[in-house]
């Protein structure tokens, strides 16, 4: 702040604390305070009369009260231009001090878990990193992966033994650090409304579902050129490009004719936010462990 | 000496002392903040919000999302824990007008933008129950059918720019362009992905 807009806010700070004192004393009956007078301000209404006393004294000190309390509250904190207080208090120094004592009472309880391998992390005399691990989980992934990680439409389960990008430590660690993109193209223009009815009949097929064989058996070649390069010749589906497994009738997106069906019509993008800004290290380390407790091995 | 009396006998009198005493409050706290250069220059790097995001925008506060969700994380470490880097003054001043709010019925959403997929932010809009069970949001689905035609965007750019959003000619004359055809929930969904997103000065965390 500048030196005029300082020397502004300081004037006019005190001055109106000063005025106040000023009318407070100026409009102050002189007479002592104990005396009861008998003179009206001149109302009356149905015979009864407004008195013309003095504030009460302790009334009067505790105007007095706050404009000690102004003043002094001034002196210690920021508030008269660039004078800082002789606290020298700020809300961002305030944020800080927190911030250094929770690092000081946490910093040691994730320490002590960050050491420990996932597997040490499952064994019962570490419950409380799970439980950690748990609660971070709750508050940062269950919107989209729900409670527990089974997940919902659009959003994987993650408690199913099944996994688009990897379920390995690193890869689950890689994920929430820097997040995902999974992208299906859109099949309509290519296979045409004939094309994506066989198709679909060929990923039932690769499920095992109930399917037209030889509809499927049309899109053979094509699955073959087309979807092949991800999802892997037997359907199996590839971790580095998040492609999903289509024979273990898992479905992202529904497994129903007609779910298929628009997948392979218009495609699908999901998208796995990168959480590196917002979960530190260790915390992302519980939150990998809490989340590999939920498959079985 | 003045007496109390005559004041309060002479309503024109204690108009105008009153009106004195209120408004120094105002020149001394508010005044001063429109000739800071931390509560006037936008922080570094700082981009405007598209046409399409700007649209959300309006969509945001024809809404009412303003009433229950917050812009404004405070300098706590419970908020900052949740929210990301407590906001600051430099980061809203091409916000006209600004949407602070005052009631986290919500969470804030200063920084949302990232924090969920695209995917995830339309679902929830259709009906937030369908992946926060125990929400109690209200349901847009009329923005999943209503859609945009662009015909004020322009004009609208103009308008923040006399305001000091530095908008360049090529965005207003696009501007109609690349929001005509859109749904609302698109223009909503970008700008909420634009939230705490339209620089990078601060980590996320």
């Amino acid at each position: 702040m500048s030196a005029f807009w300082s020397a502004w806010v300081t004037v006019l700070t005190l001055g109106v604390i000063f005025g106040c004192v000023w009318l407070l004393f100026a409009t102050r009956k002189s007479q002592p305070h104990q005396e009861i007078t008998e003179e009206t301000v001149g109302h009356s209404f149905d015979g009864i009369e407004e008195l013309d006393n003095p504030m009460p004294k302790w009334w009067f000190q505790m105007f007095v009260a706050t404009v000690i309390f102004g003043l002094v509250y001034l002196l210690l904190y920021p508030g008269l231009g660039n004078f800082k207080g002789l606290l020298g208090w700020t809300s961002h120094g305030q944020w800080e001090e927190e911030m250094a004592y929770a690092e000081q009472h946490y910093a040691p309880v994730f320490q002590r878990f960050a050491q420990l391998s996932v597997e040490e992390l499952k064994r019962p005399e570490n419950a409380e990193g799970l439980q950690i691990g748990q609660r971070l989980f709750a508050n940062n992934c269950s919107v989209c992966h729900g409670v527990g990680g089974v997940g919902a439409h659009g959003f994987p389960n993650l408690s199913n033994n099944d996994w688009l990008w990897g379920g390995s430590e690193e890869a689950i660690k890689y994920t929430l650090h820097n997040g995902r993109m999974g992208a299906m193209p859109a099949w309509a223009d290519v296979l045409g409304e004939d094309g994506i009815r066989d198709m679909t009949h060929y990923v039932l097929a690769l499920s095992n579902r109930e399917h037209d064989a030889a509809s499927a058996e049309r899109a053979q070649p094509q699955f073959a050129s087309l979807c092949a390069a991800c999802h892997m010749p037997d359907g199996t589906g590839m971790y580095v490009l998040g492609a999903p497994n289509l024979t273990n009738d898992i479905w992202l997106y529904g497994g129903s004719f007609e779910q298929i069906a628009h997948t392979l019509r218009h495609g699908r993008f999901g998208v796995m936010p990168a959480f590196s800004g917002l979960l530190s290290e260790d915390q992302i380390h519980l939150v990998t462990a809490y989340v590999m407790s939920l498959n079985s091995n | 000496m003045i007496k109390h009396e005559t004041i309060e006998k002479n309503a024109g009198l204690m108009a105008v002392l009153i009106i004195i005493v209120i408004s120094a409050g105002g020149l001394a706290e508010i005044v001063p903040l429109f000739f800071k250069d931390s509560t006037t220059q936008p922080i570094d790097g700082m981009r405007t919000y598209t046409a399409l995001e700007l649209e959300g925008r309006d969509i945001y506060i024809r809404e009412g999302c303003h009433v229950c969700h917050t812009q404004m994380i405070r300098p706590f470490r419970a908020e900052t824990e949740r929210y990301g880097h407590f906001s600051t003054a430099n980061e809203h001043v091409w916000e006209h007008p600004f949407l602070w709010g005052s009631k986290r019925t919500g969470p804030d959403l200063a920084r949302v933008g990232g924090r969920y997929s695209d995917d995830w932010q339309r679902a929830h809009l259709y009906n937030p129950r369908d992946v926060v069970p125990t929400s109690k949001m209200p349901s847009y689905p009329w923005l999943f059918d209503n859609v945009l035609t662009g015909d004020q965007t322009a004009r609208k750019m103009e308008v923040l720019r006399t305001l000091g959003v530095p908008y360049t000619d090529e965005q207003i004359a696009n501007a109609q362009a690349d929001v005509r055809g859109r749904t609302e929930v698109d223009a909503l969904v970008a700008y909420l992905q634009a939230l705490g997103r339209t620089h990078t000065n601060y980590d996320v965390r």
